[in-house]
């Protein structure tokens, strides 16, 4: 490590090595890619959300000059290959109807792909997609869980009653209703989680080349996670094996979960690439991904708190409705129930806990995990409730908190709902938000305004949040349902100069991985950034990894790259012994030199050593030459980031308009490896939190069409519509893994909608209104005042 | 999303973009494809041919010609919002142009394009109707002028011929004594007008209000005037009570327009905010 008085690289806030390139216009993304003899390949969409397919008539498609091929699900059917696009986390007796690639016989959303058209250009392959005949009968449709769910309502499934795909519940429901029953205070509310379109910057995109002679298939394609992609290729849509197929991830641009899972459309292309043995790309249209990729949250919850009289939380039971939209996508089951009601304890000591879950089919876009993943909805629910329960005790939300918060020394802390919290300290992050905001002095400002009648509404809301991310151990996710492990790869390949080429299994899709991991490189080895490459992304150069998502991978794929090094630093020391004739107990590894303790001007240099290795001249007895590590690291538990935000609100009580005028951040992710990349996802996930709380919301109407499928309707949060973040962090370093790292990339989005909407309800409490549903918009707000 | 296959014609004047269009069964003319372009986008327009108009200079710029402003009909709403000319003469046509939507858009967006396609939600037509506006519409036939609040017939609809060009917009001077204002609630999604005011005050020298125009889109399909509002306000001092007395009880719309993000009631409630607080401010800026 660096000594004193040198910088240390490890928490500097060093630019992003790969943004020249990218704000150069040089990133190299899917569409920019072309082959030789590329073909385009266009999927025909269904404009039904719910309809019997009577016939297809792809003849005057296929007619059409430039038009190669048309193929529906019988033609993958008759190829032999599975057709299907699997749901890999499953839950006991979970309902998982077969999802194909291509709708067979019925559709199911607006945006359900029944054809695919494969043309010379783009243009043609479009035209003739429009000259497909499909003969639809339409049949009613449900949009809402609830509704889905009742008596009668239209079923998507012959096989699923009600629609409902998996029934769930986690914690002690007799102790919690004993909670309940001695309670001062219950609290209760009706909670909608608003349905969110990802929008990624890049929409979902492949180009599949298959080499007929080899038998291999190379696929570049809008991934998170190449390896789980090629694996889920491999067994369930296209058939071919593993070792045969390539999944590159070339730039991706952004994800935010929605390039998790695996889709029809990319398989699609694959699979007509080895039927044609010409190259197929396919790219989705901004309207196509709005349709189809697949969305986030939409619960619909009742939630109820039991507190004593001096608000002390007794109990708190759960109740969610959470659409899934027509299909099980990927990792669909997982988001409402492990990474959700076992969120629901947030920063607090709650004895007793039950949440129910009812996984429902509806006829929209697949819902999967978005970033944050159900523990925005956790967070949610747990900090409405506070506010509710704090405004109906008369208590200040602040101190509402406080009462209840787990305390600093009672870590590790084992939930009501099956998480055992690795470390935290609460209440200096609390506390430095509340300084920052200048709590008191908002206080009186908000009452002054009040007494002197304004029509500007103050509002003050507050989220204390608790993520729980780098999902782990991997035997724990197993027994949980998840069809992968949750440990991630890095090899170490150290060059004869001392150079360093890190392949790790993370897929950096714009979070900075080739910043911050080659910081976690250097500072360990005393190289310079710019001596380490990192190498993502690509399943022919990558030992197998899980990917980027989940805010794991500074956590988990940067320890797995921690240990590989620290792999290769103690073969490095036993070489340096050899060399030094000391014994290895004696020679210490520090800022890039090997020396003998007490003898500092006994010492080799980290290159010395390396090169020694690989002339392999005079190694120790049995030792193998070279210097190339590999490690597979599978963390003991999640780590918790928490952390405290605040928001200050404006409402104009004439039109409801809502004014963001201050934003506070104050969070926790243990350790820090670069300071700017962890503000910029704090910017970024805060960013999206306000849009949900205020703007963002998919609507679809009650025959499932898509109303809000263009930018012109879907508000995305904008810079003018923002205010510039006020940042801090407290820094309680995780105790489990090697770089004392937890996650950062969702706890904005995760902390930030309940802050809003609490400092909203906030300023129209004095109106006795106690909810409004996201998106909190001007209408809306301002029929609650009226 | 793809576009249909279509000529394209750049016209090098008024007169040839007549002629070109007049050659081209289904053409449609051109200038800053804000509007023409989405629309083509979405299949909603599918012109055979484009006459580009927007390199036209002469169409360009703002001037002052006696008691009025010219205004040629490619000028874009940057220019507007940044024109010394406005700011002087006429500021409520800038205040607004700087409205509308994000940089972009105002770079490339034109005051004609903008009245062309007669949005219901954009922001310029309630603001020429409010300031009086007239309309040069060019056709091979000569020039006919029309007067703003003429020209909006409908949804997207106007009284522009298919073989018409609009030239100019000729707004009058607003001299000393009068003040202006434009407000707006934006759609989070699109920056459209959701509901915007405009109001123009005359105050005559017993400092009386001499004379009020009031005009808002986005509550129906061409510009509102709320002309029982202006009758109880004309020649009053404009004090705040009779401002918030008149529109609260005067101001109403049949019908108004509404979407799934803002209802007609709640238009007409923002309609009304805005009229009361657009009324106070231009009354201020009057009296200078
Ligand atoms: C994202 C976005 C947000 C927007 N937000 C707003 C907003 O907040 N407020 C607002 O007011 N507007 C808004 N607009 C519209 C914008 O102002 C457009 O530029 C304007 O409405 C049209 O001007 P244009 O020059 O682009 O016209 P074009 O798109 O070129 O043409 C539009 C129509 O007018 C016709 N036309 C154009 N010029 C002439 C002429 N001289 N004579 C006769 N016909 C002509 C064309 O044939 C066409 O039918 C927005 C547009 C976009 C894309």
């Amino acid at each position: 490590m660096a000594d004193q008085g040198k910088a240390r690289i490890l928490g500097s806030a060093i630019k992003r090595r790969e943004d020249p390139a990218l704000i150069t216009g040089k990133g190299r993304y899917t569409d920019d890619f072309t082959l030789p003899h590329m073909t385009h390949a266009v999927i025909v969409r269904s404009p039904y959300s719910h309809a019997h397919v009577r016939s297809i008539d792809t003849a005057a498609a296929a007619a059409t000059p430039g038009v190669l091929a048309v193929y529906t699900a019988a033609d993958i059917e008759s190829s032999g290959a599975p057709g299907t696009v699997p749901t890999a986390w499953l839950l006991p007796d979970i309902k998982t109807p077969e999802h194909s690639l291509l709708a067979k016989g019925r559709v199911r959303y607006v945006g359900d792909g029944v054809a695919v058209v494969v043309g010379e250009t783009r243009q043609a392959a479009r035209a003739a997609a429009e000259l497909v005949e499909v003969d639809y009968d339409p049949l009613d449709a449900v949009v809402d869980p609830q509704k889905a769910t009742a008596e009668g309502a239209p079923q998507l499934f012959e096989d699923v009653p009600r629609n409902i795909s998996f029934d769930w519940d986690l914690g002690d429901k007799e102790k919690t209703d004993l909670g309940f029953e001695g309670a001062a205070h219950t609290v209760s509310a009706e909670l909608r989680n608003n349905r969110l379109i990802p929008h990624a910057i890049e929409p979902r995109a492949a180009l599949a080349d298959f080499d007929e002679h080899k038998g291999e298939l190379t696929l570049r394609m809008t991934t998170q996670n190449p390896h789980v992609h090629r694996l889920l290729l491999s067994l369930a849509s296209i058939g071919l094996p593993e070792h045969k197929i390539r999944v590159i991830a070339p730039e991706v641009g952004g994800g935010f979960g929605s390039k998790i899972h695996l889709y029809p459309d990319e398989a699609i292309a694959a699979w007509c690439a080895m039927q044609l043995k010409r190259p197929v790309k396919w790219v989705a249209t901004r309207s196509e991904t709005n349709l189809t990729d697949a969305h986030g949250r939409d619960h619909v919850t009742r939630a109820e708190m039991a507190l004593d009289a001096e608000g002390r939380i007794l109990g708190l039971r759960v109740d969610t409705h959470a659409a899934m939209g027509a299909y099980l996508s990927t990792f669909a089951p997982a988001v409402p129930t492990y990474l959700y009601g076992t969120l629901l304890s947030g920063q607090y000591d709650i004895p007793a806990i039950y949440v129910h879950v009812l996984g429902v089919f509806t006829n929209t876009a697949p819902v999967d995990a978005y970033r944050g993943a159900g523990r925005p909805e956790a967070t949610f629910v747990i900090e409405r409730m506070m506010d509710l329960a704090a405004a109906q005790l008369g208590q200040d939300p602040a101190e509402i908190r406080r009462r209840n918060f787990v305390a600093a020394d009672a870590f590790p802390y084992a939930t009501q709902v099956a998480l055992e919290y690795d470390s935290g300290n609460y209440e200096p992050a609390l506390d430095k938000a509340l300084e920052a905001a200048g709590y008191a002095a908002l206080r009186t400002e908000q009452k002054s305004r009040h007494d002197a009648g304004s029509s500007k509404w103050l509002g003050i809301g507050l989220s204390s949040y608790i993520e729980a991310c780098g999902l782990a151990p991997s035997q724990v996710a197993g027994a949980l349902g998840a069809q992968a492990g949750l440990w991630e790869s890095a090899k170490i390949r150290v060059h004869p100069t001392g150079t360093v080429t890190v392949y790790t299994g993370s897929s950096s899709h714009g979070q900075g991985h080739e910043t911050t991991f080659s910081q976690i490189v250097a500072d360990r080895l005393g190289l310079e950034v710019e001596q380490v490459e990192v190498i993502h992304g690509d399943t022919k150069e990558v030992q197998f990894g899980m990917g980027t998502y989940g805010s794991r991978s500074a956590a988990v794929g940067g320890s797995a790259i921690a240990n590989g090094v620290d792999r290769a630093i103690e073969k490095g020391r036993r070489i340096a012994a050899h060399m030094l004739e000391a014994a290895e107990e004696d020679v210490v590894f520090d800022d890039g030199q090997y020396t003998v303790k007490g003898v500092p001007d006994q010492a080799k240099s980290w290159g010395d050593v390396v090169l020694a290795s690989y002339l392999a001249h005079d190694l120790p007895e049995g030792m193998e030459p070279g210097m190339e590590t590999t490690a597979f690291y599978n963390p003991s538990n999640f780590v918790y980031p928490f952390g405290t935000h605040v928001a200050v609100v404006e409402v104009d009580s004439e039109t409801g308009d809502v004014e963001l005028l201050r934003y506070i951040a104050v969070d926790d992710c243990g350790n820090v490896i670069n300071p700017m990349i962890v503000d910029g996802q704090v910017h970024g996930g805060v960013a999206q939190g306000i849009g949900q709380a205020l703007w963002e919301q998919a609507v679809y109407d009650d025959n499932g069409q898509l109303l809000t499928g263009t930018l012109m309707d879907y508000a995305l949060p904008r810079a003018h519509m923002l205010v510039s973040f006020e940042l801090d962090r407290t820094v309680t370093p995780c105790p489990h893994n090697p770089l004392g790292v937890k996650g950062i990339g969702e706890a904005g989005a995760i902390a930030s909608p309940a802050a809003v909407v609490n400092a909203v309800m906030d300023a129209v409490s004095h109106r006795g209104i106690r909810n409004i549903d996201m998106p909190l918009t001007p209408e809306k707000v301002w029929r609650a005042i009226q | 999303m793809f576009l249909n296959p279509f000529e394209y014609h750049r016209a090098g004047s008024p007169q040839e973009a007549l002629d070109l269009l007049n050659r081209h069964e289904g053409a449609k003319l051109i200038a800053g494809g804000h509007s023409l372009l989405p629309l083509m986008k979405q299949q909603l327009a599918q012109p055979t041919a484009l006459i580009d108009i927007g390199r036209l200079a002469e169409l360009s710029g703002v001037e002052k010609q006696g008691d009025s402003l010219r205004i040629g009909a490619l000028t874009c709403h940057a220019e507007l919002a940044s024109s010394g000319m406005l700011a002087t003469h006429c500021p409520i046509l800038a205040e607004a142009a700087a409205k509308v939507a994000d940089p972009q858009v105002r770079n490339k967006g034109t005051l004609g394009g903008n009245i062309a396609h007669a949005d219901p939600a954009s922001d310029l037509p309630a603001v020429l109707v409010a300031t009086g506006a007239t309309l040069d519409l060019m056709s091979p036939q000569g020039v006919r002028q029309v007067r703003a609040v003429d020209f909006f017939v409908g949804l997207l609809e106007t009284d522009l011929a298919e073989n018409e060009l609009i030239t100019a917009i000729h707004v009058p001077v607003l001299g000393q004594g009068s003040g202006s204002c434009y407000l707006k609630a934006e759609h989070p999604a699109s920056g459209y007008a959701v509901c915007g005011a405009a109001v123009v005050v005359e105050l005559g020298a017993d400092g009386n209000a001499a004379a009020i125009r009031l005009s808002f889109n986005g509550l129906a399909t061409t510009p509102v005037q709320c002309f029982p509002v202006v009758g109880a306000l004309t020649g009053t001092d404009l004090a705040d009570e009779a401002i918030d007395t008149a529109v609260n009880s005067l101001l109403s719309v049949e019908d108004p327009l509404g979407d799934i993000y803002a209802s007609g009631e709640y238009r007409v409630q923002l309609a009304k905010v805005y009229c009361r607080r657009a009324l106070k401010i231009a009354r201020d800026r009057a009296r200078g």
